[in-house]
């Protein structure tokens, strides 16, 4: 693995910077139940990485590890090449979690100062007002703030030491449209500023906003990785639905096909583009009838890529 | 990039002894603030012994007196003892309860945050707000229950029930380590109200059935109780070093505890 030499810019290209954290061949298991099972995964200086998949997938399990806060079963985890428990690389880290309960009585601003004191280079107070849009409500307490508001002071808490490699998990669950964006806004110009993020989301739409590169995981295993249009190639698409004397077979051997099953008398296909598939489907077979295109929406098309790994993971058990 | 290249990948932390203090002083002083806004911790911990001194100390029984100490001087002792217990125990185990259990613990250990910043300043806040009771008390009986004691005896009295805060910081700790963020007040309350009840903290040790002072010489508040008493000249059960070595061993005991706690959190996932 590489160790850390001086950053470079965010990259233009596709030159591979150097690894700020990675994971190699973990496994972590809560009791029984396995969390991850041997993911190998690197963040590399200056990109923003998604982290994408259902509840459950074992997302926050591994932002867990990257911080410290849980060891793995086996395998390595490491952050700027050392153990990321180590307090001097979480100078250099922030994270914004999925908190139950922050306290309530304090006001955002005395949330904010404390937690800059423990950095060494800390940003002043203003600019992280500023950056995470609480200017205005800097000193109202923290449990009077709205769900939108709330998840902005976890940002700026996350900022605050103004640090190299930020880890988001689920930075926008249970936000409103506007607020989402908002945001989104915000963590592109921590980009633009040079840092580097890791951002869990089970929104595919927000991964393709904000990454460069994706990872899919689903049931502790990352399933597919790529650049968001690589993802994106891989999920969208039109799902035909129709009743043919067609094999699955012949419907296979249709160019363009990607994925045909029988769903009661009727059989679903999933291709990139619906009309050649049409064509052909109509050119060959005169009687076929109850035919529907539908466009797959971005998230079933993503739960059709992570339904494999679920396939594959009951067949196993 | 703003920060230089670390190579030394597990190099220690060096921070200053100046920033390190600013943390410490920063930590405690927002861990006041938090507390001291929250009216459940302030309106019902830290009054209601004021509001039992009021009434039995005060309006009622102020000219009695108990082995030979006036009523209103007793009751310092043993409502002050009652304080420091409450404002230690939900000052510790209440916050801590919620911290862990709905994550914001978690988010704070992610942080530089120096860990023992987070419980010294719960240690150092019970011990503040157990100093306001005490003075509250003493003021109050000074005002109107005719309570004088010399400024030496008044600053041992204080600084006794100060330090005695410790041990139910302690005891917070354990409970908040193991209590869930939901049961933890009702779980205080279960130790607490008894405990306070069976030391001779509501109704005067030699007045309780023989039974309940057996009981009484395991608890610890009976002898942070006898302590203060022995301050105000109403305590003659055990030597003070005995008082001292149970409230010292009980410590431990708790902090073992929460020790035991703090271990089983690093592997357990919480949110």
């Amino acid at each position: 693995m590489a160790s850390i030499a001086t950053f470079e810019p965010r990259p233009s290209t596709t030159t591979v910077t150097p690894t700020v954290a990675s994971l190699e061949s973990v496994t972590k298991n809560y009791g029984q139940i396995p969390a991850l099972r041997g993911v190998d995964f690197d963040v590399h200086a200056g990109e923003v990485v998604a982290l994408l998949g259902p509840n459950g997938a074992g997302k926050t399990t591994a932002v867990k590890l990257l911080l410290g806060l849980t060891q793995p079963n086996s395998g390595k985890v490491r952050v700027f090449a050392g153990d990321p428990s180590n307090p001097i690389n979480r100078m250099r880290t922030g994270a914004m979690l999925q908190v139950g309960k922050v306290p309530e009585t304090l006001k955002v601003r005395e949330h904010i100062d404390l937690f800059s004191s423990y950095y060494q280079n800390p940003l002043p107070l203003a600019e992280v007002l500023a950056a995470a849009g609480l200017e205005k409500i800097s000193d109202r307490k923290f449990g009077d703030l709205s769900g939108g508001q709330r998840q902005r002071v976890l940002f700026g808490l996350a900022i605050c030491g103004n640090p190299d490699l930020l880890f988001l998990d689920e930075p926008t669950v249970g936000l409103d449209v506007e607020s989402r964006r908002a945001l989104w806004d915000e963590i592109r110009s921590l980009v633009d500023r040079g840092k580097t993020v890791l951002l869990t989301t089970h929104y595919l739409e927000e991964a393709d906003a904000l990454a460069d590169r994706i990872a899919v995981i689903n049931q502790g295993a990352i399933v597919a990785e790529g650049t968001p249009a690589e993802i994106k190639a891989k999920t969208s698409g039109k799902r035909i639905r129709c009743m043919t004397s067609l094999s699955l077979d012949a419907l296979r051997r249709i160019p363009g096909v990607a994925e045909v099953h029988e769903d009661r008398d009727a059989v679903e296909i999933h291709a990139s583009q619906a009309e050649p598939v049409v064509r052909q489907l109509l050119a060959q077979d005169s009687l076929l009838s109850g035919l529907e295109v539908t466009s797959a929406g971005l998230e079933e098309a993503f739960l059709a890529l992570t339904q494999d790994t679920n396939k594959n993971a009951d067949r196993e058990n | 990039m703003s920060s230089p290249a670390s190579v030394l990948s597990n190099a220690r932390i060096e921070r200053s002894p100046s920033h390190t203090a600013t943390i410490y002083l920063k930590e405690s002083k927002y861990e006041f603030l938090k507390n001291l806004r929250l009216r459940l911790y302030t309106a019902s911990v830290l009054s209601f012994p004021l509001m039992f001194y009021v009434l039995f100390g005060l309006v009622l029984n102020s000219k009695e007196a108990i082995g030979g100490t006036a009523v209103p001087t007793y009751l310092i002792a043993t409502y002050g003892t009652f304080g420091v217990m409450g404002a230690s125990l939900f000052g510790t185990a209440a916050g801590l309860a919620s911290d862990r259990g709905l994550g914001w613990l978690q988010v704070k250990r992610a942080s530089p945050m120096p860990p023992f910043a987070y419980f010294i300043a719960k240690v150092v806040v019970s011990m503040i707000f157990s100093g306001i009771v005490v003075l509250a008390l003493i003021l109050l009986g000074f005002a109107f229950g005719g309570v004088r004691f010399p400024l030496g005896e008044m600053s041992k009295l204080v600084a006794t029930l100060v330090v005695g805060s410790i041990p139910f910081s302690a005891m917070g700790l354990a409970i908040g380590y193991f209590a869930g963020p939901q049961s933890a007040p009702a779980t205080i309350n279960l130790i607490y109200l008894p405990m306070s009840f069976a030391s001779g903290l509501w109704v005067p040790f030699m007045f309780l059935p023989k039974i309940v002072r057996q009981i009484a010489l395991a608890l610890p508040p009976y002898h942070l109780s006898q302590l203060a008493l022995g301050i105000v000249s109403a305590g003659k059960h055990e030597s003070i070093s005995t008082h001292w070595e149970v409230l010292i061993a009980f410590t431990m005991i708790c902090l073992g505890i929460a020790r035991i706690g703090f271990q089983r959190d690093q592997d357990k996932l919480y949110g």
